[in-house]
């Protein structure tokens, strides 16, 4: 059975509650995860290996592959990211891979530093809801 | 230099489980300040619990080293959990249960299991349980970079990993 928005929601929340020791009255859709939840470089690999925990069922593993919740892996390939900031292939992979992030709010100046700041408790949901649909 | 808080390690299943132990002394001095005597009551050496967590993140640590040969520069990022409900004291000694949860090219985490075994009754007993997650500081998301060679995994580990059997891993 196909879980629910809510269900994913909630789920998200019991993450983020405890990776980061977040209020649940603090993690709204909107908050983003570093400048509202407090979420250091570690914690996002702490929130991916409990995202996983947290979804996978005895039937179907929920496996998220480096790179695919986090553009991590797209930071230290020269083509993507110079001089700190996205070039224009790393600006198009990182449109095509992170659906779930909404880019339109970025800086101009492409900086690698202004992502995490995209990174919202709604952008997490939204990576979910997309991952189990396929 | 390195202090370690291990003894020696007594069962290695790879990619899985590390598990070590740590023999408590009252000849280790720092028992002596944790709790000395003071206002009439006579002194308290118990292990402190922060030194036991550092035990089992050696452990942990060093199972997550050996995952990638002893390449990787592991370094302690995160202690998810760590409960401990009861004191260890001198003739004690202590047991690090470690195993792998999770491995991905940035880090791990683990899960861990502290018992403590008493002379007197013969039996283990379950005292703690952590969730230690760790960093490959070279994988880092910041693109810091850190010295070429492993200053993690230095002498005093490579001392321990021979002298329980295991030193082929670092080959």
């Amino acid at each position: 059975m196909a879980i629910s928005r809510a269900d994913i929601e909630e789920k998200v929340t019991d993450v983020l509650e405890n990776a980061l020791g977040a209020d649940r009255d603090e993690i709204i859709a909107t908050a983003t995860l570093t400048e509202d939840l407090g979420a250091e470089s570690i914690d996002f690999l702490d929130i991916q290996f409990q995202l996983e925990k947290k979804f996978s069922t005895p039937e179907k593993p929920f496996k998220i592959e480096q790179g695919e919740l986090f553009p991590e892996n797209m930071m230290s390939n020269p083509d993507y990211v110079k001089d700190g900031k996205f070039t224009d292939a790393g600006f198009a992979v990182l449109k095509e891979k992170m659906p779930h992030v909404d880019l339109s709010s970025f800086g101009g100046d492409r900086n690698v530093r202004g992502l995490a700041k995209l990174f919202t408790v709604k952008s997490l949901c939204d990576f979910i809801e997309i991952k189990l649909k396929k | 230099m390195r202090w370690m808080w291990i003894d020696t390690i007594v069962t290695y299943e790879p990619d899985r489980r590390l598990v070590a132990i740590k023999n408590v002394s009252l000849a280790e001095e720092h028992l002596h300040e944790h709790f000395p005597a003071k206002d009439g009551l006579p002194a308290q050496p118990v292990m402190p619990a922060s030194l036991m967590i550092e035990g089992m993140a050696q452990t942990a640590g060093i199972l997550t080293g050996s995952l990638r040969r002893f390449k990787e520069k592991v370094v302690l990022a995160k202690i998810q959990k760590a409960e401990i409900t009861q004191d260890v004291v001198p003739g004690q000694c202590i047991r690090y249960d470690a195993r792998i949860e999770r491995i991905d090219p940035m880090g791990a985490g683990t899960v861990g299991t502290i018992e403590r075994f008493d002379h007197r009754t013969g039996q283990w007993e379950k005292i703690g349980e952590t969730e230690i997650m760790f960093s490959h500081v070279d994988q880092n998301m910041s693109g810091q970079a850190f010295p070429e060679h492993n200053f993690v995994f230095s002498d005093s580990f490579r001392n321990v990993l021979r002298a329980s059997g295991l030193g082929h891993l670092m080959d």
